[in-house]
């Protein structure tokens, strides 16, 4: 008798078909970690895809050293977990030059992310890089590609994209170029969070409601997460009830008020809600409705 | 009536999601998944209705709304109503054009399914990128504009839809608010289209009339349409059978991908299942060489599996030490696929650069990767008429039939009965660029029944006997530029020292094997490729050749590397510039392709292409052709 496939069962099994492809015809490939709920995901595949090897590649961790640091102790223990090297890069300009998120606006992304993440591929020539982008957060990456080439510069050329037939992935390129790898772009937030509850995958406690030191700025909640935080004349943290949709450097990341302290709770929030996930994140809004497809451009991930 | 129905469903699921979201998470988990592509001629409305869908299915939160409105009164083209196409309309260019230019992947889903939608460009120029949307669709919406009636991208769409295997059709004619809803009108459109799809074989597709931007028949029934009593294509899109059994029912084949080897007690094969199903205590073939052996288990991180079927990511072990990598694929021992080296084929041209007839390039089938060649192909098909015309190449966006011949035998099956096993694209060596996508329909008769009949002396016998290492010293440059001449002088003092040798000059092999060729570039890449052959049977006799060609394309040179043993073939530059070959001009030759008289001329009105890592580059500028004779010999030093 056939057995059908669930949409989860599919979507896993294209992910893991992506890596091996990876494995298989990359020189030297890596996998970027955020330690989102995203990259969570990404790396149970990929010790999924390998098992009972550990995943054939490091991960690289892009610091800003503006995480929030329950992210910082998850990292390492994940890490161990899988039984892979865990790289982390640090833009040392960024770091001379003190750059961060209270003063520096978007050259603080710029800065740590988007070079410091083209210097930590080229430092380790690594040729593929996967990343947890989905096709659902955001208008271009909904039609960026699988394997999406870039250039020696990192470049992004979006009316010049390689056909992608069937699972075929050609991953063929020239001495100096690289590919973004996708596994996960056809999940959504939804199967996101259903996965990691299927699946036991650890995540960053913030996802989940808890009491916590907070301030109110241009509409956002912001969580006072070290003594690095200035407070503006007037403002005092006050503790709420908060969790995160999404996590990046705590003083960019706004949280929403919650008591979802379950995974199925979290998963009602999300889908009675009625703002979309990346809105808690201030990247997005730079430059209009294309501040995405610029940034990839540039070589934003 | 159903559309009382949907309006509740989606009541029910919020309700659901709010009084027992485990409930709901249970039914979600066990929802299928259907893939499919809205396509058609630009301006029918593509965008627009899946901008309808995602809002009906509630998929668009408050904030993109509010964008959406702000951004239909800046650049919608919509008056002050919201313009669903800028929900999928992505890409900076496409939302100041107003047009779709890439595939956009969008998600909804309903109680019943879970759906993926690919938006697929309707311009000639992004026919590439359909295709592409095409190849993981299990159903095709094609829209035709009401007002407008069949054109000629909905006969290509359908077209390419149903030659990549999409075996559910949706004709929805839209916009029909904009003709009144005219039912005769309607009727004439379905007869055109009906007249077509039966003559390019399509034998069944779902019709129906709709407004995406109206919401008519969408996700309720439309009141402005009594005289149609179908389901909406909401409806059909939350019930259509599609065939995941078939192909479970098939027999087993695993493309294997990665061999897993944590330690020296385990030896797993990875892949994904493209057809069939698979037990511990299955016998097994592996394909090409056609070892068997049993399957003893299947290994996952949550424990070894009993059963797993057509899609699964798996890795398997076998109970016997067999050779088996990447490449190679594991099938049911009873029902191998076939495995050859020549085929007919279907392609679609996706790149600028046309197919070069005759050109190597790289062949991607499941994880298989060889070097393939095209012939010329047999016709170029007319989308709009199905007329075959005849092709000399085929361009971008063109869909032709050629036969095609690879370096090494390949497993395969025919793409109408496996798409992982027929379905395959082709790389350019130099650019890397996918440059076509293609379906295998048979292997060449003439490929089945040839076979390679083993002899006894082989090459290393050859070559021990006279003492040497065989060599291919391939010289390449300019007309005029020396090679000739520089050859003729390393074969000398190759013969002083008691070597074997044999040169192939150019004009020499064209009096003889290939006096039937001119100089087009399908017939110089002939020239070379028979070349290459030559070379490589003297080489397998245990000669070292030389050759002087000019051999200007470095996808044909690269081509004859790949035939030999690595380091056998020795690339030779003979670094002449132009205005030094010319004013050599020995043969007279370049004056006759400057008056014109001589066309396809080297350097001046066909490219050279320079070699990138030649093993030796000689300059014939500043060395005699003795100096770079003795210099091509020190190189090559030791012989043996």
């Amino acid at each position: 008798m056939a057995k059908t496939l669930t949409h989860l069962e599919r979507l896993e099994a294209e992910a893991i078909h992506i890596m091996r492809e990876v494995a298989a015809e990359a020189n030297r490939p890596v996998m970027l970690y955020s330690v989102g709920k995203d990259s969570a995901v990404m790396l149970h595949l990929a010790r999924k895809a390998f098992y009972p090897s550990p995943p054939p590649f490091p991960l690289l961790h892009v610091d800003t050293t503006w995480k929030f640091q329950e992210m910082y102790k998850l990292r390492e223990r994940a890490a161990r977990d899988a039984g892979m090297e865990l790289l982390i890069y640090q833009n040392p300009e960024a770091i001379a030059r003190g750059i961060n998120p209270f003063d520096h606006g978007a050259l603080h992304t710029d800065m740590w992310k988007t070079e410091g993440l083209k210097q930590a591929l080229d430092k380790y020539g690594f040729d593929a890089a996967f990343g947890g982008a989905r096709r659902d957060e955001e208008k271009s990456r909904a039609k960026e590609r699988i394997f999406s080439f870039r250039t020696a510069t990192h470049g992004w050329d979006p009316k010049n994209q390689r056909p992608e037939l069937w699972n075929l992935y050609n991953a063929r390129k020239k001495k100096g170029e690289s590919i973004r790898v996708f596994p996960i772009s056809n999940w959504t937030e939804l199967d996101v969070w259903q996965y990691i509850q299927l699946n036991d995958v650890p995540i960053v406690p913030l996802y989940f409601a808890g009491k916590r030191a907070t301030v109110e700025r241009d509409g956002m909640l912001l969580m006072v997460d070290d003594d690095r935080f200035p407070l503006k004349p007037g403002e005092v943290p006050v503790e709420r009830s908060i969790r995160f949709r999404t996590l990046g450097c705590y003083p960019l990341t706004g949280a929403v008020e919650s008591t979802a302290s379950t995974l199925s709770e979290i998963i009602q929030e999300t889908l009675l809600t009625t703002t979309s996930e990346r809105q808690g994140r201030a990247i997005d809004k730079d430059a209009g409705g294309a501040g995405m497809e610029k940034k990839k451009q540039e070589g934003y991930f | 009536m159903s559309g009382i129905a949907t309006q509740e469903s989606v009541y029910q699921t919020e309700a659901l999601i709010a009084e027992d979201i485990d409930a709901y998470l249970d039914q979600h988990q066990h929802k299928t998944m259907l893939r499919f592509i809205t396509c058609g001629s630009v301006d029918d409305g593509k965008s627009t209705l899946i901008g309808r869908l995602l809002y009906d299915s509630r998929m668009i939160f408050e904030d993109q709304l509010a964008a959406l409105e702000a951004d239909s009164k800046r650049v919608g083209t919509q008056g002050q109503e919201i313009d669903f196409a800028l929900l999928v309309d992505g890409l900076a260019a496409e939302r100041e054009q107003g047009i779709t230019i890439d595939v956009a992947y969008r998600f909804f889903s309903t109680e019943k399914r879970k759906f993926i939608v690919a938006d697929t460009p309707g311009h000639e120029q992004y026919t590439r990128n359909m295709v592409t949307g095409a190849s993981t669709a299990d159903l095709a919406v094609i829209l035709i504009d009401a007002r407008k009636g069949v054109l000629t991208q909905t006969r290509r769409h359908s077209y390419l839809a149903h030659l990549i295997g999409i075996k559910n059709l949706v004709l929805a004619i839209n916009k029909m608010d904009l003709i009144s809803y005219d039912q005769a009108r309607y009727e004439a459109i379905l007869a055109d289209y009906t007249a077509f799809a039966t003559s390019i074989g399509i034998t069944a597709f779902t019709p129906m009339p709709i407004s995406g931007f109206k919401g008519d028949n969408i996700s309720f029934p439309s009141e402005n349409m009594a005289w149609y009593s179908g389901p909406t294509l909401m409806e059909h899109l939350e019930t259509v059978e599609v065939g995941v059994d078939e192909d479970q029912a098939r027999p087993f084949r695993m493309a294997v991908q990665w061999v897993n080897r944590p330690n020296l007690d385990f030896r797993g094969f990875s892949g994904q299942i493209a057809t069939g199903t698979v037990k511990p205590g299955d016998p097994i073939r592996v394909l090409p060489g056609g070892k068997t052996s049993t399957v003893s288990r299947i290994t996952t991180l949550a424990g070894d599996l009993d059963e797993a079927v057509a899609g699964q990511s798996i890795t398997l072990s076998l109970a016997d030490e067999i050779d088996c990598s990447r490449g190679n694929v594991i099938s049911a021992a009873d029902a191998p696929p076939e495995t050859a080296d020549q085929f007919e084929s279907t392609l679609v041209w996706m790149d600028d650069e046309p197919l070069v007839v005759g050109r190597a390039y790289w062949l991607k089938l499941g994880t298989q990767m060889v070097s393939a060649t095209i012939r010329e192909p047999k016709f170029q098909v007319n989308v709009n008429t199905m007329e075959h015309l005849a092709a000399k190449t085929l361009e971008l966006n063109a869909i032709g039939v050629a036969e095609l011949s690879t370096d090494r035998a390949i497993v395969f099956e025919p793409y109408t009965q496996n798409r992982t096993l027929g379905g395959f694209v082709l790389i350019d060596k130099i650019s890397n660029a996918t440059v076509a996508a293609g379906l295998l329909h048979f292997s060449l008769r003439r490929a089945q029944n040839v076979h390679w009949q083993a002899t006894d002396i082989g090459r290393d016998a050859h070559a021990d006997l006279k003492n040497q290492k065989p060599r291919v010293l391939w010289f390449t440059g300019l007309s005029g530029s020396g090679k000739s001449t520089i050859a003729n002088e390393v074969e000398k003092t190759l013969n002083l020292m008691n070597r074997h040798t044999f040169l192939l000059d150019g004009d020499n092999v064209r009096h003889g094997l290939n006096k039937d060729l001119g100089f087009t570039e399908a017939d110089r890449i002939e020239n070379i490729r028979r070349v290459g052959e030559v070379a490589k049977l003297m080489a397998d006799a245990g000669l070292i050749v030389l050759t002087a060609f000019i051999s200007p394309f470095r996808a044909e040179r690269d081509m004859i590397r790949a035939m030999l043993p690595e380091g056998e073939f020795i690339e030779i530059f003979v670094d002449t510039p132009l205005d030094v070959a010319e004013a050599r001009d020995v043969k007279g030759l370049y004056k006759k392709a400057r008056a014109g008289e001589l066309k396809n001329f080297t350097g001046i009105d066909s490219p050279y292409e320079a070699p990138n890592h030649a093993e030796i580059r000689v300059n014939t500028v500043d060395m005699t052709p003795a100096e770079a004779a003795e210099y091509i010999v020190r190189q090559i030093m030791p012989l043996k």
